[in-house]
């Protein structure tokens, strides 16, 4: 397509240059109306034809794709993305948020709908873009052949930080995945360290559970992003920052300096040795 | 081919001329007196359109400056990644505002101010018919856009996108007055758009030079005409989506709410109804400007001219079946995403044919390249490509891959800022010798072209690459990591030397440009038509007979002649500002038309109706209804004196043709007029019963919803009865009114007005209880919001023909109406009679469709 187009424009200008350079009896047989009728008429008839069965051609094999052996629900919330893998019978398995992992190769169905305003759900890498509008489902089916890490960001624009709500699409090893997934099911609690317990009675004395869930804890807001398993997560903030304990405290201190204008507010007035505590919770969390 | 040498074969020119000369003594300066503009402080009342043309253009291109700063400012902050030089809050003010600004307030406003500027001139007529409703339009723009434009030194500019999508825009997730004032800054685009569009198709169907025939008229008239009639139906969607918007935030209506029953794709179908027109409402008037500057820098007449004009009328046929290509993202059934994938393709057809005429004819001539014809070469270079990415564009999976991000941004700047940026570089320096006692430089024009060429392509080609690899629109930021870095950077060096370009064409113009001197370097390019015969205030001092396309090639001595007042109407016979009406299609003389000169009143009317807007988006309700009040009395004080009635009986125009000076009916300018209003509103009218039938297949099965009755079809019948009955005392009044002659008394006239109004009024209240009584109400389902508007257009139709109906009781009480003069008669009847037929229609709607579905 970008050959042709090409080729069509180089037709164009050089028909255009040969008007302005040659001498005037040797471009006298451009100057009628039959150049008209062929160059404006019958050939973009007959190249736009032939593009448009191409195009039909493509749009049908991505509509008539394979019977998915996967189910996630995305929603698009002003400025992240919450995340359900659903059971055979559409259940809600586990929730997650901002990171999508799937096993490659394999056919997986997206279910995009919005919480508030239009989103739309694009993985570049990977498939075209389809919006997520309110009071629509709107589905959508493809693989990711190749295991590795795909970025994935909002295309209709969505407000103030429509710029920063982005998220990491991860196509595991299917054997993996399985795991991945298992462990995901699981709740938090049980895996909390003792020298992690200040940390996390901290997260639920200052009230962090009002908007997120941990599930296992007493922590069962839904505002928010699910946080049970953030630790194990690439990003945070929707794809603005990488996971790490310095990261997840300088998000907690300064939300709103990092990513204005999203709900959570800034956490400014924590000591800065239970910040830490705090995030080195958050990071145990995988 | 030129105009030279013929003035010795001419044999006996006042024999074959309309008139003959000497002309009388004080001939010319009874023209000169008649269309001089005021001076002192009443000069901002002109309404001549050499006058208000050129203010019109200088304030869309002050437009296009301010929004090309916002542009710069937004470059800047993304020359870096991860650049914290303005914050996202500003930075989507300022893409909100660049998009808006440029679409609304810079391209339609500078392609219809070129036709008021150029369209009498090229059709030799001595103004458009409507003059101080170009001012108004005008005025009401210039207030309205530069107030709107303040918005963003406070921090209240919208932000939600041009195309303003809700949810996002709406009460809910857009508090605060931003969303408002987008609104506000379209409402003034959409009245001076509508009116402009009733002025530009009366003055090309109707003032034309005799003889110039639709198959001589030029094509940058046939794209204006075209240009008009795309308005007519496109800006009433768009007038209908700010409504509801409005309607919805203000009193939380919910037509796009989709827990209550509405949709948000209701407002990208009616956004993109408009929107994807729009962008050949912006093409076609500069693809005419194109075809008219070809010719002459090639020195040859336009090959292929027919073919031109069927590719015109099918761009703007097909335009209207395009709008859902920009909404393939949104999850719509396949065959509809088909169905517009190639009528998109379709539309590229018609380009086609005139890129190819233009190609034919640059062959068929020999090229002169100076600065016009650059920037047409420029424009020709950037538009095909723009054309070629939007054929790709057209392609539904390439364009779930690339909508929304930067290779979009490219295509639509290609396509705009080619398609129409360049062209009016061109056009100013093509046409600014018939304005400015000097041209503009051709050595400051060369760089200024070099500068914005390179500039544009700099800016715009790596934005291709930039959006297939992954950049979204509209991000205020993106991370260093991903490759967009140097593309950005690069795209911002382009930027500024546009700017650099722009800023040395400032220099140009202040240098050279002296507009308002009735002076002219003449046809410095030796151009064939008419906007280059020589002109005063009052355009051609005779009104030429045109046998040919380029009369000023093929016709000898024309500019002579007609200078000499060989031709039509050499002199104001009426005393005041008059040009000649004609018919449509073969250019045949018909009648003088008296038109009304400078006005306070209309200026005052433009102040008063943006004071009135603004004051309803800043809240202050009291001041704004005052000044709603004062446009309203302004507007029927400029009105008063523009029904003159027959003043003298006939005018001698010259070559034994006497033509009257007064005509009413269906053959009047005005009542053609009055017949495109009534389509504007007719179209309005469709879009919204489009919404009604759009939110029944978003509620299937609930509608009317669960708990809400149907009134009893005796409410209908009743209204209908009333409307019907309003209408058949205005025909009766009109019966009467022929019978009279003048000077008789007048009270079945007046009485049957009197009646009409209160029955009218009546329909409206039973329509209106109707609902009400079965507990109705507007803000609780979509269903009753879109039935509550259809009886509030209604309304507004029933509040303004009450103004109408006194305004004529009060014509006829002052001895201005009678059975000859009662053009204000005619337009309060036609507007009655549409107005009766809109409320059986939406009574007709609202009460069957339900019960046929139920």
């Amino acid at each position: 397509m970008f050959t042709g187009g090409a080729l069509i424009f180089l037709l164009v200008i050089g028909l255009t240059v040969l008007t302005i350079i040659l001498p005037q009896e040797r471009r006298r047989w451009l100057a009628q109306q039959n150049v008209v009728i062929a160059g404006g008429i019958v050939f973009p008839v007959a190249v736009l034809s032939l593009l448009l069965g191409y195009g039909f051609f493509v749009t049908r094999g991505h509509v008539g794709a394979e019977e998915p052996t996967l189910r996630i629900e995305v929603i698009g919330e002003q400025w992240w993305w919450r995340v359900r893998y659903l059971d055979e019978s559409g259940g809600v398995r586990f929730a997650t948020a901002n990171e999508i992992r799937v096993p490659a190769g394999e056919p997986v169905e997206f279910i995009l709908k919005s919480a508030d305003v239009i989103h739309s759900f694009w993985v570049p890498s990977l498939a075209g873009k389809l919006d997520m509008v309110p009071g629509k489902v709107n589905t959508y089916t493809f693989s990711a052949d190749k295991p590795g890490v795909y970025r994935g960001q909002c295309a209709e624009y969505c407000g103030a930080q429509h710029a920063l709500m982005a998220f990491y699409l991860v196509a595991m090893e299917p054997g993996s995945f399985d795991a991945w997934a298992a462990g995901q099911a699981d709740p938090a609690w049980d895996r909390v360290a003792a020298e992690l317990k200040y940390g996390r009675d901290l997260f639920i004395a200052n009230g962090c559970g009002a908007c997120h869930t941990v599930r296992g804890t007493p922590a069962t807001g839904d505002l928010g992003p699910d946080l049970t398993h953030v630790g194990g997560r690439l990003s945070i903030g929707a794809g603005t920052l990488p996971t790490n304990i310095g990261t997840l405290a300088g998000w907690i201190s300064s939300t709103q300096h990092v990513k204005p204008g999203v709900s959570m507010p800034s956490f400014g007035n924590l000591e800065s040795r239970d910040l830490r505590a705090i995030a080195a919770y958050l990071e145990s969390l995988e | 081919m030129t105009q030279t040498d013929n003035r010795t074969e001419r044999a006996a020119p006042d024999r074959e001329l309309p008139n003959s000369t000497p002309r009388p003594e004080g001939e010319l300066e009874e023209l000169e007196r008649v269309w001089k503009p005021p001076s002192g402080w009443n000069y901002i009342t002109v309404v001549n359109n050499t006058y208000i043309g050129v203010f019109y253009v200088g304030t869309a291109f002050l437009f296009f400056i301010l929004a090309g700063v916002l542009a710069l400012i937004m470059r800047t902050q993304l020359a870096v990644p991860e650049n914290d030089l303005v914050g996202e809050d500003l930075y989507n003010q300022l893409f909100t505002m660049h998009g808006t600004i440029m679409m609304f307030l810079f391209a339609v406003p500078a392609v219809e101010a070129m036709g008021v500027y150029l369209l009498p001139n090229m059709q030799a007529a001595r103004d458009l018919p409507f003059p101080r409703l170009s001012a108004y339009a005008f005025w009401a723009y210039f207030v309205g856009g530069l107030v709107f434009f303040s918005s963003i030194f406070f921090g209240l500019a919208p932000k939600g996108g041009w195309f303003m999508y809700p949810p996002l825009t709406s009460y809910e997730f857009s508090p605060g007055i931003n969303a408002d004032f987008w609104l506000l800054g379209i409402g003034f685009i959409e009245i001076s758009a509508i009116a402009g569009a009733i002025e530009i198709i009366v003055g090309v169907l109707r003032t034309r030079a005799p003889g110039q025939s639709l198959d001589k008229l030029p094509i940058y008239a046939w794209t204006m005409l075209i240009f008009a009639g795309m308005i007519v139906f496109a800006f009433p969607a768009v007038i209908l989506a700010t409504a509801l918007l409005e309607l919805e935030r203000a009193f939380q209506w919910p037509f796009f709410v989709a827990e209550k029953g509405g949709s948000p794709l209701l407002w990208q179908h009616l956004f993109w109804f408009f929107g994807h027109p729009e962008v050949y409402i912006i093409f076609l008037p500069a693809a005419g400007f194109v075809s008219m500057i070809i010719p002459t820098v090639a020195q040859t007449p336009l090959v292929a001219y027919r073919l031109v004009v069927v590719a015109l009328l099918a761009t703007g046929f097909f335009s209207f079946g395009l709008w859902v290509h920009h909404m393939f993202t949104t999850g719509l059934p396949q065959l509809s995403l088909s169905f517009f994938s190639a009528a998109s393709m379709a539309v590229s057809i018609p380009s086609g044919i005139q890129v190819f005429a233009w190609i034919a004819t640059l062959a068929a001539g020999r090229i002169r390249l100076n600065t016009p014809a650059l920037f047409v070469l420029g424009f020709l270079f950037t538009f095909v490509l723009g054309g070629l990415t939007g054929v790709m564009v057209a392609m539904v999976p390439f364009d779930w891959q690339v909508h929304d991000t930067y290779f979009v941004v490219a295509h639509f700047h290609y396509v705009l800022f080619g398609g129409m940026v360049f062209p009016l570089f061109a056009a100013f320096y093509y046409w600014i010798p018939t304005a400015s006692a000097r041209p503009l430089s051709e050595r400051l024009g060369r760089w200024v072209f070099g500068l914005i060429f390179i500039g544009f392509n700099t800016a715009f080609f790596p934005m291709h690459i930039t959006g297939l690899i992954g950049m979204p629109r509209r991000v205020y930021t993106y991370p260093a990591e991903l490759g967009w870095n140097t593309l950005n950077m690069i795209s911002t060096v382009g930027a500024f030397m546009i700017a650099a370009g722009v800023l040395l064409f400032l220099v140009d113009l202040i240098r050279n440009f002296r507009p308002f001197t009735n002076k002219s370097p003449g046809n410095v390019w030796n151009a064939g038509t008419l906007e280059w015969l020589p002109s005063g205030n009052y355009q051609t001092r005779s009104i030429p007979i045109v046998t040919s396309r380029e009369p000023l090639w093929d016709q000898p001595n024309l500019p002579e002649d007609v200078e000499a007042g060989r031709y039509f109407l050499p002199g104001a016979p009426t005393g005041g500002r008059e040009t000649i009406v004609t018919s449509p299609i073969n250019a045949t003389p018909q009648y003088v038309v008296q038109m009304p000169g400078p006005s306070w009143p209309t200026v005052l009317a433009a102040v008063f109706t943006a004071a009135f807007f603004l004051g309803l988006t800043v809240k202050l309700v009291i001041p704004a209804v005052i000044c709603g009040l004062l446009a309203i009395a302004m507007v029927m004080l400029w009105l008063w004196d523009t029904d003159p009635g027959p003043t003298v009986d006939q005018v001698d125009i010259g070559g034994g043709l006497r033509l009257p000076a007064y005509v009413t009916g269906p053959s009047s300018h005005s009542w053609w007029a009055m017949v495109v209003l009534i389509l504007v509103g007719g179209t309005l009218f469709t879009t919204l019963i489009f919404s009604y039938f759009f939110l029944w297949t978003v509620n299937p099965g609930a509608w009317p919803p669960g708990s809400v009755e149907l009134p009893s079809l005796g409410w209908p019948a009743v209204a209908a009865a009333l409307y019907a009955s309003s209408s058949g005392a205005i025909w009766l009044a009109s019966g009467f009114l022929k019978r009279r002659k003048r000077n008789g008394p007048w009270w079945s006239v007046r009485l049957l007005l009197l009646v009409a109004f209160p029955l009218m009024a009546g329909g409206l209240a039973v329509d209106l209880f109707g609902q009400w009584q079965t507990g109705l109400r507007p803000e609780e389902h979509s269903y009753g919001a879109v039935v509550y508007t259809v009886i509030g257009v209604q309304g507004l139709y029933v509040v303004a023909l009450t103004l109408m109906a006194f305004y004529t009781i009060a014509r006829s009480l002052a001895g201005m109406l009678d059975g000859v003069r009662r053009v204000t008669f005619d337009n309060t009847m036609l507007f009655w009679h549409y107005m009766t037929a809109q409320g059986l229609v939406g009574l007709a709607v609202i009460h069957f469709f339900p019960r046929l579905i139920g």
